[in-house]
């Protein structure tokens, strides 16, 4: 039994290594244009605000999984034809992304208005209030929430399996479907995806100490 | 001490400013002048709109009708007949010229004493990391807190936040100086050490305007005293005037009467 597995191990591996990458490429995609959009609800003119208000609450309201099926299956009859491995990310990140939006949103509206006009009264401009007052502080109230956020995209990821793609979560399916070990393989499964969880709750705790207004 | 605007061009020239919220007015056709050096304060009931003229002062908040010019020029609005509000840059240059100490403190809470007062210096002024660490730490030593100047604000009491709040508004130089009830939110013991500070500036020849509950230390510290009732000017000049306890004016007896009853 043994002996299938480590046969299967450099499988898993490079099953493993593609659940890393679609997790990278939806977080750091999803970062940049969450925040984008973000800026854009919080200080955008009312068009720009309303546009991302209903994409935002457009995305968050179907399940990803329907997400996935829809950009894979169903942007093909509007001409659009995405490899497999693209409509996943793309539509991981368009998940993603409506998450960051909001947690953005809710991180500015959290500070204080008096912030905002102390800076205003040493005579900062906008993009310096933005930039050394606003941001550095609603950076802090993003992190924790975001960071979770980031645990569950790579939880997420196991949902590209069902486009065929060979995630971790597809690597030991097929290793499963060869060996019919179950067990020993769905425990391999979890601890992976468990260790890159941990090490991320880790790094988080670190942030979150290193910004903090108060030091330890 | 100038005592009168009299003779000298006001620094600080609000003309029949008007300003409502919805269907509140909140200020009526105020009109006050404000000459260098002088430490003005404005006292009045809750809701006579002080902290509201002195926030039209930085535009803080913008006013319907009437102007206010500091030197001369106009702080919210562009020169010349129309009024159109000035560019996002030329309003802060603008209100780089009046400090500001709010009743909040409002210190940015991840920067240092330090920090805090560098941030206008470098941003705004222009100056370099070492010369802008060299004047604030002339000014926290100024308020006597040169020993927390690493410090982050939550590591200060109420009343060392409230003198770094000072100490980062006059760092700019500027040519008003606003106090915005900066002693209301403090705990009474350390209501002094902040308002030392305050007489220290105005001793130096800061002009300021105030709007303070602290009678004792407006009838010691200014110039003159403004009181304001609904949205107006009820009466104004030298404080002991003002306090009389034989004054005329109606409002401001009962006013005076009120918080003599209070101070037991």
């Amino acid at each position: 039994m043994l002996g299938q597995i480590a046969y299967a191990l450099p499988f898993l591996a490079q099953g493993f290594a593609l659940t890393l990458w679609v997790s990278l490429l939806v977080v750091v995609l999803s970062l940049i244009a969450g925040v984008i959009l973000g800026v854009g609800l919080v200080y955008g003119p009312a068009p720009l605000r309303w546009a991302v208000r209903i994409f935002s609450d457009t995305i968050r309201g179907i399940p990803i999984l329907v997400l996935i099926f829809f950009v894979y299956y169903g942007l093909p009859a509007v001409g659009v034809h995405l490899q497999s491995f693209w409509a996943a990310v793309l539509a991981l990140t368009l998940f993603k992304t409506a998450q960051v939006v909001e947690y953005l949103r809710g991180a500015v509206a959290s500070i204080p208005k008096g912030q905002s006009e102390a800076a205003m009264a040493i005579g900062l401009t906008f993009r310096q209030r933005l930039a050394y007052v606003i941001f550095p502080q609603a950076f802090r109230r993003f992190l924790p929430p975001w960071i979770n956020g980031v645990t569950d995209a790579v939880k997420g990821s196991a949902l590209v399996s069902l486009l065929g793609i060979t995630d971790l979560m597809q690597a030991i399916n097929q290793v499963i479907g060869r060996t019919y070990e179950a067990m020993p393989l769905y425990i391999l499964g979890a601890l992976l995806y468990f260790a890159v969880n941990y090490a991320l709750s880790l790094a988080s705790r670190r942030l979150e100490q290193r910004f903090a207004f108060i030091r330890e | 001490m100038a005592t009168s605007s009299n003779n000298s061009p006001a620094l600080l020239d609000i003309a029949e400013v008007s300003k409502s919220f919805g269907s509140v007015e909140v200020l009526r056709s105020v009109s006050l002048q404000v000459a260098k050096g002088e430490v003005v304060t404005v006292i009045g009931p809750s809701g006579s709109g002080k902290t509201t003229l002195l926030r039209c002062v930085n535009f803080l908040e913008s006013y319907d009708s009437g102007s206010i010019r500091i030197d001369g020029k106009e702080v919210g609005f562009r020169d010349g007949g129309a009024r159109q509000r000035r560019s996002e840059r030329d309003l802060a240059a603008m209100r780089a010229e009046t400090g500001m100490v709010f009743q909040g403190f409002n210190l940015f809470p991840h920067l240092t004493a330090a920090g805090n007062i560098m941030l206008g210096l470098t941003k705004v002024r222009g100056k370099s990391n070492a010369e802008a660490r060299s004047i604030a730490e002339h000014w926290l030593g100024r308020v006597g807190l040169v020993h927390k100047a690493d410090s982050l604000p939550a590591e200060l009491s109420g009343g060392q936040q409230q003198r770094v709040g000072i100490a980062r508004a006059v760092a700019m130089e500027p040519k008003i100086l606003l106090l915005d009830e900066i002693t209301s939110a403090l705990d009474p013991e350390l209501v002094g050490e902040v308002l030392a500070v305050v007489k220290s500036l105005a001793e130096d020849g800061m002009t300021m305007v105030m709007v303070t509950h602290e009678m004792a230390f407006a009838r010691d510290a200014s110039s003159r005293i403004v009181f304001m009732a609904d949205g107006g000017v009820s009466a104004v000049g030298p404080p002991k005037a003002v306090l009389a306890a034989e004054t005329t004016n109606e409002r401001l007896r009962t006013f005076l009467a009120r918080f003599r009853a209070s101070q037991f």
